[in-house]
């Protein structure tokens, strides 16, 4: 779940970083009215998509006139494919440096690492794949835990000594405590620019882990309300009827069970010359019920001109895929095609009723990923 | 060194008066797995499935010598279970649970590094030694005892490259399923070392998928010779969409990092055979041992 910066930065406040001055609006009269107080100021698009700054979406303005004129250029537009509705205005800051600051979950030492460097302001992507060693990085021993000392090492290491060091040892920190108590997948701040005052948050990502928001209700609600999403409209009620949904380009819908066998499905359709149009999994032990919502689900897809459903039943029976399936079909009718490879637990029974209503079932997932391509324009 | 199980570890169900839980303690006791024992807080002193209950692991420890656990526990409740096993000494310590928030995963695996503990996964299928033992939820017809050790990502995609493994006349040492989560317990190199002690397995079936680089570093793991037996490979996910997680959380592609053909190239690189479907990795492995 990605918040926006505005968002992101409200937390970043509650513990303790420095953010600049400034205030969310909705209207160019509203931009007016913030930057009267301010002078100078930043004018940036609110979007849950990377890139934000080189499609335009981060302006200044010298003055009020002109803030309330660059405000309204930017409400309105689509930036990236999403519509601009509200803008952050705020005060544009002198500074020296700007920095890097990440705290992401690193893969490899299983723990958080945090993430820091003087090419601030860039793609920080790119610092690592051309100057890796312009990254300093500290993964994080969640039982020993992020210590003073751990964070004045990284200053140095960029670095910074006496005041300066502590007082980015300090934000260190504070981000690895939002990661830590906000459960992050990564959260940032590029850059954070040293100013005469001190280090200041210039922009902020935070991107939280799914899987624990059911501790951050609060957030849940502020998503909601504040509808920041990057899934599109079929990936939204997907995931609305339960579904794990990925949508693709093609015109092959693909239905399976657990991630690998229905990511290898479709790398299996693609290598017979066909095109997915989706990846579904249905996981593991669905039900009759949820069968018949994800198959329909596909099938109720214009741009589906065939369904393949591959199953290999463990928790999974194949005879509640049956009748799943069977459900479906008499649902959404029999003009789409329907291929099955159904192989695992009750496979007979499943076969069995399935042949019943004349859906055939093939047993390796290479026939059925070359039947279902046969079906498509004559290939 | 990490630890797995054979038919004589004696394995402690947690959660097992769930739905899941019961149901898979039946198919592991039918195995021929030695559940000795149960726990779910509050519900001590009930039976199930023959199995006496306890409400805490240090309880069941009272009346019952125990070597490992498997948790059927849903996601949010993990991660207090979890170092309740690893605080008792039990050693592996498996999680089959999908769903776990991360940061409750890197809590649980660094302190099991403390202790020694292994941990498979979570989100993962578990780990079965064909014919003899199984701690996990696999559909054992698919397998059958031979001399290919499996390491895999994934749980279905595991079972179909298994039973085409069987189907072909070869059959499994021990196999493994690591965990489709971005952060799990083991990685390739722990479970490539493990094979490659053991003298049972004779040749490994890796399968990874997008997502992270694992697989990359088991490829420079068996280019720098850490690993000599023959290895056959699939990566699944070569038609991901980047920036999405294709099921798996942590199935992603991220920039240009953690593609299938980067990881392809990578393990074909190594001397690994990778097939472009799942049924070639079980024909690689039948001209492999054949040599």
């Amino acid at each position: 779940m990605k918040l926006l910066e505005h968002q992101a930065k409200k937390i970043f406040l509650d513990y303790g970083i420095r953010i600049p001055r400034g205030e969310l609006v909705d209207s160019a009269i509203k931009a007016r009215e913030v930057a009267n107080g301010l002078g100078a100021v930043a004018i940036k698009a609110q979007l849950p998509v990377g890139g934000r700054g080189k499609a335009g979406g981060i302006q200044f303005a010298d003055s009020s006139d002109d803030a309330e004129m660059v405000a309204r250029g930017l409400l309105g537009t689509e930036i990236r494919g999403v519509e601009v509705k509200r803008l952050l205005v705020e005060e544009k800051l002198d500074f020296s440096d700007e920095l890097y600051l990440g705290v992401v979950v690193d893969r490899r030492s299983r723990s958080y690492m945090v993430l820091a460097s003087r090419e601030g302001g860039v793609d920080i992507e790119e610092v690592a794949s051309t100057t890796p060693e312009r990254i300093v990085r500290h993964a994080v021993d969640p039982v020993f835990g992020l210590r003073d000392y751990h964070c004045r090492r990284v200053a140095g290491l960029l670095g910074y000594s006496g005041k300066e060091m502590f007082s980015l040892a300090s934000v260190i920190e504070r981000l690895y405590r939002v990661a830590w108590e906000m459960d992050a997948e990564l959260t940032e701040i590029n850059p954070l620019a040293l100013t005469p005052e001190g280090f200041v948050a210039l922009d902020a990502r935070l991107n939280i882990d799914d899987n624990a928001l059911f501790r951050h209700p609060d957030i849940v609600e502020a998503l909601r309300l504040g509808g920041s999403s990057d899934l599109s409209p079929r990936e939204r009620e997907a995931r609305d009827l339960g579904l794990t949904y990925v949508e693709l380009d093609g015109d092959i819908g693909i239905v399976g069970n657990g991630a690998g066998l229905t990511m290898a499905t479709l790398d299996t359709v693609a290598l017979h010359g066909g095109r997915p149009a989706n990846f579904l999994d249905l996981g593991g032990g669905a039900s009759a019920e949820m069968i018949e919502a994800g198959v329909s689900f596909v099938m109720g897809d214009s741009r589906v001109k065939a369904v393949f459903v591959n199953i290999l039943g463990g928790i999974t029976r194949c005879d509640d895929i049956a009748r799943g399936l069977v459900m479906a079909r008499s649902r959404m009718g029999t003009e789409k095609p329907l291929v099955v490879r159904l192989v695992g637990t009750n496979e007979e029974e499943g076969r069995r009723l399935l042949e019943s209503q004349g859906i055939p079932t093939l047993e390796t997932m290479e026939e059925a990923a070359d039947r279902v391509v046969s079906f498509m324009g004559g290939v | 060194m990490v630890r797995f199980i054979d038919g004589d570890t004696r394995v402690l169900v947690q959660g097992i008066t769930g739905t899941q839980g019961s149901f898979h303690t039946r198919l592991m006791l039918d195995y021929g797995s030695r559940v000795v024992a149960g726990v779910t807080p509050g519900r001590g002193g009930m039976v199930v499935e023959g199995v006496p209950v306890f409400d805490t692991v240090a309880g069941a420890q009272d009346r019952h010598e125990i070597d490992a656990s498997i948790l059927f526990i849903p996601a949010r409740f993990v991660l207090d279970p979890a170092l309740e096993a690893i605080d008792a000494g039990l050693d592996p310590v498996v999680v089959i649970t999908e769903g776990v928030p991360v940061r409750d995963t890197m809590e649980i695996v660094a302190n099991a590094r403390l202790r020694g503990t292994t941990i498979i996964g979570p989100n993962c299928p578990g780990i079965i030694k064909p014919g003899e033992v199984k701690m996990g939820i696999m559909p054992e017809q698919v397998f059958r005892r031979g001399n290919v050790g499996i390491v895999s990502r994934s749980g279905t995609l595991f079972y179909e490259i298994a039973s085409h493994i069987s189907r072909r006349g070869l059959g499994q040492s021990i196999c493994v399923g690591l965990g489709g989560d971005p952060v799990v317990g083991l990685d390739f190199i722990d479970v490539l070392r493990w094979f490659e002690a053991d003298d049972e397995t004779e040749a490994v079936a890796l399968i990874g998928e997008i997502g992270g680089d694992a697989e990359e570093r088991a490829a420079g793991f068996i280019a720098g010779g850490g690993f000599t037996k023959p290895v056959a490979a699939y990566i699944a996910g070569r038609t991901a969409v980047p920036g999405k997680s294709m099921g798996h959380a942590g199935a992603i592609v991220q920039g240009d990092a953690g593609t299938a053909i980067g990881k392809i190239e990578a393990l074909r690189d190594a001397g690994v055979a990778v097939g472009d479907l799942p049924g070639d990795v079980a024909e690689a492995l039948g001209g492999l041992l054949k040599g």
